[in-house]
């Protein structure tokens, strides 16, 4: 027992470099796993491999933020409904639990050839199959003028939860009752379909709590709601009345920040006492950067039936920065969905086991319509090998009836389940 | 059980049997049903990576193999037995239990498929 306690503290003592020629025979002769991006998408892939292989793969997470902060609820922080704090969780059980190994930091550039990735501070990784999760990156040309204002603080866009979410919060509740706030929302796909009208339609519950007299514009690129219109108009006519207007093919091209205004293709100049305008988006910039957005030079083409990158081997792209099949939204849940796909299929490669021909998705978004009230949209997907892509299954999925309380507390046990799926 | 019970039963494990194969024999073998057939059944290391894929896709709200966060209205799923998981999955389905999401779920998945989730679901402790 003593010279037991000895040798673990004389082992724990022991510098990495000293253990010499056997750990590092036993470091490479396992397989390795890189996973960049510790969002829905990474931290799913990065528990998963583990879980699947029995921790027979090492893998490595490459994620800059010191802690995971929820997109998903975080609408109810500009509303007043939820702190920070509530959507914001630790990588800890990663580490603890499943024996990810976490490495903070952002990858500076990704060698496709080598299999190797260059961190910002100079060290290197290498890797065996990589994982990139990097969510969506802001084409700020799309609107003139929107990245000088959103450096200033002036015009928010909100859309990555964090401090620019408490930002926006501030913005809104330092405007005057009888004040206008503006969403402005790209072409599809973005990021979220239904995301911006739960955020109209959350604001407009604050407004009606405290500021009565305010206004919420919804100004839309898109020829209609592109999520759950029907029932987002019902709760808009039938909740808020004139408070809330929302107008379709007002498809944003400048901003002019000093006069706290929107300039559209077509339509009039909106001015607006709190602007929140959402740039088109792209691939997260390291896709982008390692040539994987091979889609309009925007998004990821994948394999669907692994999700490996169509434009580098042992690289696959999971999550919002992938070009997507028919009917699949760019949604958190679904950046989950990837990630376990593509974490059996390498596990499976790594293992020598057969790869699933038939993969199976889920997809639930779940939006509130005020502070009480949940509606959703759901679907089931199948690989379909003739059509290499992904079909939601005939029959399956829909929207819910009416919005209801109940689905309210279904949303709450979803989010603390789906971030424990990720994260715990 | 009675033996009708019994009979369809053993059906349903059949042709669970055969999905798993067709899953794992990959799109050249998928195309022709006896050379699948033929094909060495799964080993059970591959079987078992197909069933945690296939529950893992109703981890995001039922928690990591069905064991959910305590006190949330999403039930759990791990450990509950076999036949009470089948018997409420097969009622979403069909619609004679009432639902606001299960049944859109449901429908997504076939009875053997459902078969599948129920007996892993059960297994798990």
């Amino acid at each position: 027992m003593q010279r037991r306690r000895v040798l673990k503290s004389l082992a724990a003592a022991l510098p990495a470099a000293a253990l010499g020629a056997c750990a590092s025979v036993d470091r490479q002769a396992r397989p390795q796993v890189v996973v960049v991006g510790g969002g829905w998408g990474g931290s799913t892939a990065a528990k998963y491999v583990r879980m699947l292989s029995d921790r027979r793969i090492d893998v490595t997470l490459v994620e800059p933020n010191a802690a995971f902060v929820s997109c998903p609820i975080s609408n109810l922080v500009l509303s007043g409904r939820r702190e920070l704090a509530d959507i914001t969780l630790s990588y800890d059980q990663l580490v603890a639990r499943h024996g990810v190994r976490l490495v903070r930091g952002r990858v500076a550039a990704v060698d496709v050839q080598q299999r190797q990735l260059r961190l910002d501070d100079g060290s290197t990784l290498r890797y065996d199959k990589l994982v990139l999760s990097p969510g969506v990156d802001m084409m700020w040309d799309s609107v003139q003028g929107l990245q000088a204002a959103h450096a200033q603080g002036r015009i928010l866009h909100a859309w990555k939860a964090g401090p620019e979410t408490v930002a926006l919060r501030r913005q809104l509740q330092a405007m005057r009752d009888g004040g206008a706030y503006a969403i402005v929302i790209p072409e599809a796909p973005y990021r979220c379909p239904p995301g911006p009208y739960e955020r109209a339609s959350v604001v407009a519950a604050y407004f009606k709590r405290e500021k009565p007299r305010s206004k919420v514009l919804i100004l839309d690129a898109n020829p209609d709601v592109t999520s759950k219109g029907p029932l987002f108009k019902k709760a808009w006519a039938e909740i808020y009345g004139t408070m809330v207007e929302y107008r379709a093919q007002h498809k944003a091209v400048a901003v002019d920040a000093a006069a706290n205004t929107v300039k559209f293709e077509v339509q009039d100049d909106v001015k607006a006492d709190v602007l929140n305008v959402l740039p088109t988006m792209r691939a997260g910039e390291i896709a982008v950067q390692t040539g994987l957005a091979n889609a309009n030079a925007r998004w990821c083409h994948v394999d669907f039936l692994s999700f490996e990158s169509t434009a580098a081997k042992h690289v696959h792209v999971v999550g919002d920065s992938i070009q997507i099949a028919q009917g699949m939204p760019k949604s958190g849940h679904m950046a989950n969905s990837h990630a376990k796909v593509a974490a059996a299929a390498i596990t499976a490669e790594l293992l020598g086991l057969p790869v699933n021909a038939h993969p199976m998705l889920t997809n639930v978004c779940m939006s509130f319509v005020d502070d009480t009230h949940v509606i959703h949209v759901a679907s089931v997907h199948e690989y379909v090998p003739t059509q290499k892509t992904f079909r939601t299954i005939g029959g399956s999925g829909g929207v819910s009836d009416v919005r209801s309380d109940l689905e309210a507390v279904y949303n709450q046990g979803w989010a603390r389940n789906i971030w424990a799926d990720m994260l715990s | 059980m009675t033996e009708r019970d019994e009979t369809s039963t053993r059906r349903r494990a059949a042709a669970a049997g055969a999905l798993l194969l067709l899953a794992l024999a990959g799109p050249v073998a998928a195309q022709t049903a006896p050379a699948a057939a033929a094909a060495a059944a799964p080993s059970p290391e591959a079987q078992r990576l197909y069933l945690r894929s296939l529950a893992a896709t109703c981890a995001h709200c039922h928690g990591t193999d069905g064991r959910a966060v305590q006190g949330e209205a999403l039930v759990a799923l791990a450990g509950r037995p076999r036949e009470d998981l089948l018997t409420q999955l097969m009622a979403f389905r069909t619609g004679d239990r009432k639902a606001t999401i299960m049944h859109q779920i449901t429908r997504g998945y076939s009875e053997v498929q459902l078969e599948m989730l129920a007996a892993y679901f059960a297994a798990q402790k």
